[in-house]
C-alpha cells in the first residue's frame, strides 16, 4: 500500500511537525498503532479475566530482561554451573533479586497463563472463527513447557539433574528409536556437560525466538477475528450493532481503555509478585526446590523427586499408567469401538475402519510397555488442548448460557487437575496411584466426550447485545 | 482462479527446483542435527574403570563411576546368595531372561548374576526412568517396602524395588532388572568394570 505524501504547514507545532516526518517516511509503524491499539475496538464487557493476556505478556518481558542479565554471569559448564549461580546470588551486586525475578517468574509466568487458558475455556474464546488463536496460544504452552524444563537444568542442582534424566529418559521409552532419541537428546550417555550446554543454547535463544514468533501470530490472529467476551457475542458480525463510521456499538478503543485497565491489573500483579520475590522466593520448596540447593551429583538420587508445580498435574498422569491402568484404558477403547459400531449410524466402511484401528490399538496396547503409554498420555494431555475447538458442540460459547450443570462440570475439571497437580509432588503411594488414575481417566472423558455432553441441555437464551452496565 | 491454462512445463520445472530445493535442505540439515550426537570426546570417555576390592567386607557396597553412571559393587553373605532361589517367584524376571544382550553378560545369566557368586557388580540405574536405587540392604519390614523384604534396593522415584541381585520386583514400574555392566577380575582383588575380552 503506497502512502500518499503529506505535507504539513510550515506554520505547525514543532511536535506536530515531527510526527509528520515520520509519519511519511515510516508509516507502517503509524499503521501498526491504529490497528492494534487505538482503533483496535475490544469489547467493552471485559470482566477481571481478561487480563492475564497482558500480564503473560508482560511476564515475557521480565523475563527476557532479567534472563539477559542471568546470562552475563552464569557458567554453562557442569563443573562451574552450580558454583556460577550460588555467585550470582552471594557476590554479584543485586544479583539476588535479578535471579530471584527470574525464578519466581517461571512460576508467575504459568499462574498468569493458566488462567488465561481457563478464560478461554469458560468463554469458549476458542469457537470460531477463533481456532487458530486458540492453537497458537496452545504452541506458545507447549514452547513455554519445553523453555521451563530446559531451563530448570541451568542451576545443576540436584533436581535440576534427576528431573531432566527422568524426562530425557521419558522419551527413551518410544518403541524403536526411543534409546538413539534420548542419546540424540542428551549429546552423552548419562546427563553431562553436553546436556548442559545445548539446553542452555534453546533455553536463552531458540525456545525465546519460537515463543516470540508465536506470541506475534497470537495477537495478529486475535487482531485479525477480535476479541470475544464474557457474552460469547461478536461485537464485529454483519448484524451486530454499529455506529456510521462502522466501528461496533460493543466495542471500545483498546487504548486507552484497555491500557488504562491492564495497568491497574499490572499493579496488582507487581504487588504480589513482589511479595514473592523479597518474602517467599522458594515459596515453601514449590518455586525452587530444596534439593536443587545441592550441587548435581550423578552417583545419588535424592530420595523424594517431583517436578516443578506447574509440571505435576501431567506427571500425575504419567505416573498413574501401570500395567494395571492399561487393563482399563483397553477396555475404553474396546468400549469406544463398541459404540461407534452398535450405536451409531456410520458407513460399513467407517466401522469396518473403527474395528480395525482398535484392534490395532488394544495389540499395540499389550504389547508396548506401560512406560511408554504413560509417556503418550502425558504428551496426549497437553496435545489434546488443541483440539478443543472440533470437540465443544455446544449451541452456545459462554458458560453464562450453558446449562446450570455444565458449571459443575467445569468445576469438578478444575478439581480434577489441582488434585492432579497435588498428587505429583507426593511420593507415590497405592492410594494416591488409584486417585491419579481415576483424575486421568476423567481428565480425558472431559475432552474426548466432550463432542457428546456439550450437546446436551437447554441453553439459556442469548441477548443481542453485551451484558454491560456503565459505572 | 486465473483462467489462463496451466503451463505444464513451467509447472514441472517448479516441482523439480522444489524437489532440488528439499534436497539440498535436507542435505543441510544433516550436519547440524549430527551436532547432536555424543561427541568422539564423550564417547572416548567411555575407558574401563580399575577397581581394588581387597578392602570390600562382606555386606559392604562400593560405588564407582563408569561412563558417567553410577557402578555398585556389593559383597555378598553366603546367606544372602543361597537365599536368592526363594525370591524367584516374586521377581519379574528371575532368569535375567529379558533382553540378556543389553542387561546380562553371558557370565552373569545365573542365579547370583555374577561372575563370582558372592561379588555383584551392577549398573546402579533403575531401568524405569534413569533414577539411582537407594539402599535397602537391612533385611525386615521398613516404610515402602513389603514386611518380608529380605534386604535389596529401593527406587526413590517411582517405588520399584530390586533384590539383592539386582532383579526387579513384579508389578513394578521398571520392566527390567539392573543391568550388570561388561567386566573381568584382572586378579582376585582387582575387577575391571567396562571390559570382558581377553
Amino acid at each position: 500500500m503506497a502512502h500518499e505524501f503529506k505535507d504539513i504547514s510550515p506554520n505547525a507545532a514543532t511536535g506536530a511537525k515531527v510526527t509528520n516526518w515520520f509519519e511519511n517516511r515510516f508509516p507502517t509503524a503509524f499503521d501498526a498503532y491504529r490497528v492494534h491499539m487505538s482503533e483496535y475496538y475490544a469489547p467493552k464487557n471485559f470482566n477481571f479475566w481478561y487480563v492475564f493476556g497482558s500480564l503473560a505478556l508482560l511476564v515475557l518481558v521480565i523475563q527476557i530482561v532479567t534472563g539477559i542479565f542471568l546470562v552475563m554471569h552464569y557458567k554453562p559448564d557442569a563443573a562451574k554451573a552450580f558454583e556460577s549461580v550460588e555467585y550470582i546470588m552471594r557476590d554479584v551486586p543485586w544479583g539476588w533479586l535479578i535471579r530471584y525475578i527470574h525464578s519466581t517468574g517461571a512460576s508467575a509466568f504459568f499462574v498468569v497463563v493458566y488462567l488465561h487458558m481457563f478464560r478461554g475455556l469458560l468463554y469458549g474464546s476458542y469457537r470460531k472463527p477463533r481456532e487458530l488463536v486458540w492453537i497458537f496460544g496452545c504452541a506458545i504452552f507447549l514452547a513455554l513447557m519445553a523453555e521451563a524444563f530446559m531451563g530448570y537444568l541451568l542451576p545443576w542442582g540436584q533436581m535440576s539433574y534427576w528431573g531432566a534424566q527422568v524426562i530425557v529418559n521419558l522419551f527413551a521409552a518410544i518403541p524403536f528409536i526411543g534409546p538413539d532419541l534420548a542419546l540424540l537428546i542428551r549429546g552423552d550417555y548419562v546427563v553431562g556437560d553436553a546436556t548442559l550446554n545445548r539446553f542452555f543454547a534453546f533455553h536463552v535463544i531458540a525456545v525465546p525466538l519460537v515463543l516470540l514468533g508465536l506470541v506475534v501470530a497470537h495477537l495478529l490472529a486475535l487482531h485479525d477475528v477480535g476479541s470475544n467476551n464474557p457474552d460469547g457475542i461478536e461485537i464485529k458480525g454483519p448484524n451486530a450493532p454499529k455506529d456510521e463510521k462502522g466501528r461496533p456499538l460493543d466495542g471500545v478503543a483498546f487504548h486507552p481503555y484497555y491500557t488504562v485497565h491492564d495497568i491497574l491489573a499490572v499493579c496488582v500483579f507487581l504487588f504480589l509478585f513482589s511479595a514473592v520475590v523479597f518474602f517467599a522466593p522458594e515459596f515453601g520448596g514449590y518455586f525452587l526446590e530444596y534439593n536443587n540447593f545441592i550441587p548435581a551429583d550423578p552417583l545419588k538420587t535424592p530420595s523424594h523427586i517431583a517436578p516443578v508445580w506447574y509440571f505435576t498435574p501431567f506427571y500425575s498422569m504419567l505416573r498413574a499408567i501401570t500395567t494395571e491402568m492399561m487393563y482399563v484404558l483397553i477396555a475404553c477403547v474396546a468400549l469406544g469401538a463398541g459404540y461407534g459400531v452398535f450405536k451409531s449410524r456410520l458407513p460399513a466402511i467407517v466401522k469396518g475402519a473403527i474395528v480395525v484401528v482398535a484392534a490395532v490399538a488394544i495389540a499395540l496396547m499389550l504389547s508396548i510397555d506401560a512406560k511408554f503409554w504413560g509417556v503418550v498420555v502425558m504428551g496426549g494431555a497437553v496435545i489434546i488442548l488443541f483440539a478443543l475447538p472440533w470437540l465443544d458442540h455446544s449451541p452456545v460459547r459462554s458458560i453464562r448460557y450453558r446449562p446450570e450443570w455444565h458449571k459443575y462440570v467445569y468445576a469438578v475439571f478444575v478439581i480434577d487437575f489441582i488434585v492432579l497437580g497435588f498428587l505429583g509432588v507426593k511420593p507415590p503411594s497405592p492410594v494416591y496411584e488409584r486417585i491419579s488414575q481415576v483424575g486421568t481417566l476423567f481428565y480425558f472423558g472431559f475432552f474426548l466426550l466432550m463432542p457428546w455432553w456439550s450437546r446436551l441441555g437447554t441453553p439459556k437464551p442469548v441477548p443481542d447485545r453485551v451484558t454491560f452496565k456503565p459505572h | 482462479m486465473s483462467d489462463t491454462p496451466v503451463d505444464s512445463s513451467k509447472r514441472t520445472w517448479i516441482i523439480t527446483s522444489a524437489c532440488a530445493g528439499a534436497v539440498g535442505g535436507v542435505a543441510t540439515a544433516v550436519p547440524f542435527v549430527s551436532t547432536f550426537q555424543p561427541s568422539e570426546k564423550a564417547k572416548a570417555a567411555g575407558a574401563a574403570v580399575e577397581v581394588d576390592i581387597s578392602a570390600l567386607k562382606s555386606g559392604e557396597k562400593l560405588t564407582v563411576e563408569w561412563r558417567g553412571k553410577p557402578v555398585w559393587i556389593i559383597k555378598r553373605s553366603p546367606e544372602q546368595v543361597a537365599g536368592l532361589p526363594a525370591l524367584d517367584a516374586q521377581l519379574a524376571d528371575p532368569k535375567s531372561e529379558r533382553k540378556p544382550a543389553e542387561l546380562t553378560p553371558e557370565y552373569a545369566r545365573n542365579e547370583h548374576r555374577s561372575i563370582k557368586p558372592e561379588i555383584m557388580v551392577a549398573v546402579g540405574i533403575c531401568t524405569h526412568l534413569g533414577c539411582s536405587p537407594v539402599d535397602k540392604l537391612q533385611p525386615g519390614p521398613q516404610p515402602s517396602l513389603p514386611d518380608d523384604w529380605k534386604g535389596g534396593f529401593l527406587c526413590p522415584c517411582h517405588g520399584s524395588t530390586f533384590d539383592i541381585a539386582g532383579r526387579v520386583f513384579k508389578n513394578k514400574p521398571a520392566p527390567d532388572n539392573l543391568e550388570v555392566p561388561p567386566h573381568k577380575y584382572l586378579s582376585e582383588t582387582k575387577l575391571l568394570i567396562g571390559e570382558d575380552k581377553a
